[in-house]
């Protein structure tokens, strides 16, 4: 899937009017089967970016093409669609707490399933070898039918991670999809993502905060730092010093390809009180 | 990179589980279906079709003549009436026996374990309390027609009776759950359990009582109604009799009345225990 | 006033008991006045009740409730008034879940952005349904559906639908929103996200409110027969009204044994499935 970003200004859908832009002029573009990283110190906009590109947020100003289309210009329906071409692999796995792997992992298969096979794979998942197959590559095969919440937070991560593996999606975008994970097993899940993203000829658009990993493993590293686009570079030509500018005042996170601490979950919410007469 | 695992690894284990969840669930069912005898064809059946799009039309428009507004506020201020005059003989049977159960007043305990006499006597009330909110209103009110004859008595003593239960454990729990020092203190210092109560446990409690009681006062302005359809005078006993009488204008301007009286002891109810808290 | 440094306090006189500017005193005397007019307004019968003759005749109703009828044909029938009013509370509970959630999705803004365009009405059905108590249903629905268990049954299942459709919609309005994002960012339809996201989070929160509603509509379901919806309460009634009062105190006694065993079964229903 190809992806063009011309001049686009994105905001932040929380954000106050008044408050600068999380994302200005960014041109960017990638060509079908492309693998890109994306770095910068944190509050860059990487996290916006991806989300403008998975059609989550509308663009304010500039345009966005995806595969020749503008998307915010089809029809609802049409860009439902276009939806289910991409994968949106958030920071946070998405995973209900007490639903098992297997459903999991299929629930990201749902854009290509009919209503009537959707609801079936609630009672008996649809394409189980498939899952089973994803997660083996990421070496979580012995979770296939446990419970979410049984897990560890960086097998939660692979799962998210299986999720695209198994979807139609022909644009992955992956948010921060190795946080969690100790380094071997980073190397690992980032090699089999890639390798399958080649074999799917899909599009890859990965931010990372392992900057070492996204130049071993992208040959195209993109660099946002406040927003702004800093460098669009092959891996060859990108110098120490020009990383070193980009995280200027933010050393400690090139250094470290520390594994940022898991976003504590937040809270279950109270339960709703409400009197009774009884 | 592992071998190809045999089939029978990819199988869903929990299908069995749910097969068998699902067929109990149909096996259990049916019965379920024979015994309350539920058979919605009939409501669909062309004669009872008849009545009852008869009556759900006589609903339209709601009566609104002047004797029967007047008829249906009179009784409308009986319902509140017998409500509030229920939550008043109830506190009467939930605060003494609120302040019998109570844990924290008891001067055996002083000194350790509770005696085996007075630790009897407080299962005891609380058998009766648990008794009392046991048997549904609807029952005391039954009884009590058949002795004292129609009209608001045996409202009044049925809410008496169930309410005095529920409020008693309620106020018991509340007692209980606050900070037993400042009455254990007077209480070693000689002073009497009232006494204690009164300077103790009530003014730290004071506030979130009042409120349960106000928030029960408002659920029995309901349990009055229901309580009208066997003769305890009120909104209830006037909706009992219009629907006896197929006359659904008067049936549908009570039913509004009764949802707007509801919605205003709910309004003043909040109110009351927002002021409170 | 502040508390001067002179020798002694300044004299202040006690605080008034009524003071017309403390809204609180006014709302005491608003209750009071509540209070003395309800007593005042009905005609109470306190002599007729606290009479020593009053007494002595209550003491002799209630010796006629023992010993209660125990014998095989009578308590055959308890027993099957028991399984009648039981399917009356299981059944009306059950489709009152099924109501309660189909009417829960419209009543309940999904996400931030959510148009949520029959909210308002969902909500006010489901306030109607709630507001008339179940005796009240159960008398109007006699008139459709007969006399018997059925009208029990729909009476149960219509006003507990509007308690848990209002309770499963705020269940779902708290849930985290991040797996049904997730998905909805891939294109995936609203009642599958639903059913692959939010569901799974709310769903032991669903099942406990039902639960809950059981062992209330057990207690219900034993009265509706007064007015004629079967089951246990409508064999009260009918013994009372011939005075036979030691098989009423078998019905009774059957009453709170049934609310005993549904008690029983749903604690150990909500510890099975949260083990």
């Amino acid at each position: 899937m190809r992806v063009e970003l011309e001049g686009v200004h994105a905001r932040h859908p929380a954000a106050v009017a008044t408050a600068a832009a999380a994302l200005r002029g960014i041109t960017l573009s990638a060509q079908p089967g492309e693998a890109l990283a994306v770095v910068g110190p944190s509050g860059a906009g990487k996290t916006t970016l991806l989300q403008l590109l998975a059609c989550a947020l509308p663009p304010q100003r500039g345009e966005l093409r995806v595969d020749g289309q503008q998307p915010w210009a089809l029809s609802r329906r049409v860009l439902q669609r276009l939806r289910g071409q991409l994968c949106l692999v958030p920071q946070v796995p998405p995973l209900p707490p007490r639903q098992r792997v297997v459903t999991s992992v299929l629930a990201g298969r749902l854009p290509a399933m009919s209503l009537a096979q959707s609801i079936a794979s609630l009672f008996y998942p649809a394409d189980i070898p498939a899952a089973h197959e994803a997660l083996a590559r990421l070496d979580l095969a012995d979770k296939l039918f446990e419970r979410v919440d049984r897990l560890s937070g960086g097998e939660r991560q692979r799962v998210a991670l299986a999720r695209a593996l198994v979807s139609p999606a022909r644009l992955w975008l992956l948010d921060e999809p190795i946080s969690a994970l100790d380094p071997t097993r980073a190397q690992q899940a980032l090699q089999v993502t890639l390798d399958e993203a080649r074999k799917h000829g899909a599009t890859v658009v990965a931010s990372l905060h392992q900057v070492e990993l996204a130049l071993q493993h992208f040959p195209r590293i993109v660099g946002l730092r406040e927003g702004v686009l800093a460098f669009d570079l092959p891996r060859a030509e990108l110098t120490p010093a020009r990383l070193a500018r980009l995280y200027a005042q933010h050393e400690h996170e090139l250094q470290g390809s520390e594994t940022a601490a898991e976003p504590a979950a937040a809270p279950p919410a109270p339960a709703p009180a409400v009197m009774h007469c009884r | 990179m592992d071998a190809a695992l045999p089939h029978p690894a990819l199988r869903d284990p929990a299908w069995r589980g749910r097969v068998v969840l699902m067929l109990t669930v149909a096996v259990l069912l049916w019965p379920l279906f024979v015994a309350t005898e539920f058979k919605p064809w009939t409501l669909l059946a062309p004669e009872s079709l008849r009545v009852s799009a008869g009556f759900l039309a006589s609903f339209f428009p709601p009566a609104h003549g002047g004797d029967f507004l007047l008829l249906v506020a009179r009784e409308t201020w009986r319902t509140v009436a017998i409500a509030t005059a229920g939550i008043v003989l109830a506190l009467f049977v939930a605060v003494p026996m609120a302040l019998l159960v109570t844990r924290t007043l008891s001067v055996s305990a002083l000194s350790g374990r509770m005696a085996r006499g007075p630790f009897w006597l407080r299962q005891g009330v609380r058998w009766l309390l648990v008794l009392l909110r046991s048997v549904p209103e609807l029952v005391w009110a039954l009884v009590f027609v058949r002795v004292v004859g129609l009209g608001a008595t045996p409202g009044v003593l049925a809410i008496a009776l169930t309410y005095g239960g529920m409020l008693g454990k309620v106020y018991a729990e509340i007692l209980e759950s606050g900070e037993a020092a400042p009455t254990t203190a007077l209480l070693r210092n000689g002073s009497s359990r009232l006494q204690a109560f009164c300077y103790g446990l009530l003014p730290q409690n004071a506030a979130e009582l009042t409120s349960y009681t106000v928030y029960r006062w408002e659920c029995a302005i309901r349990s009055s109604v229901v309580l009208g359809f066997v003769g305890a005078g009120g909104l209830g006993q006037q909706m009992d009799n219009s629907v006896k009488m197929f006359a659904g204008g008067e049936v549908a301007t009570m039913l509004i009345v009764f949802i707007a009286l509801v919605a205003l002891a709910d309004r003043v109810s909040a109110g009351l225990r927002r002021a409170l808290a | 006033m502040r508390a001067r440094d002179a020798a002694n306090q300044t004299y202040r006189l006690p605080p008034r008991i009524f003071d017309a500017r403390c809204r609180a005193c006014w709302y005491a005397l608003g209750i009071v006045v509540l209070i003395v007019a309800s007593f005042w307004s009905l005609d109470l019968q306190w002599a007729q009740f606290l009479s020593l003759q009053a007494l002595a005749s209550m003491a002799r109703f209630v010796a006629e409730f023992f010993p209660p009828e125990t014998s095989a044909p009578f308590l055959a029938k308890v027993g099957q008034g028991m399984v009648e009013t039981f399917a009356m509370s299981l059944l009306g509970t059950l489709l009152a879940a099924v109501l309660g959630i189909v009417l829960a999705l419209p009543a309940s803004r999904m996400h931030e952005g959510d148009p949520a365009r029959l909210r308002g009405a969902a909500r006010l059905l489901l306030n109607a349904l709630r507001a008339i108590p179940e005796l009240v249903w159960a008398a109007l629905l006699l008139v459709a559906a007969g006399l018997g268990p059925f009208a029990g049954t729909l009476a149960l299942a219509l006003h507990t639908s509007g308690v848990l459709g209002r309770l499963f919609a705020e269940a779902i309005e708290n849930a985290p929103r991040e797996p049904a994002a997730a998905l909805r960012v891939q294109g995936i339809d609203a009642p599958r996200v639903f059913l692959y996201a939010t569901l799974p989070q709310v769903l032991p929160q669903l099942m406990s409110y039902t639960l809950y509603r059981w062992e209330n509509n057990i207690r219900a379901a034993t009265i509706l027969g007064v007015v004629g919806a079967g089951g246990l309460g409508q064999l009260l009634a009918f013994h009372m009204g011939l005075f036979q009062m030691n098989k009423t105190a078998t019905v009774l006694a059957a009453m709170l044994l049934l609310v005993a065993l549904v008690d029983a079964a749903s604690f150990g229903l909500r510890r099975w499935m949260t083990r």
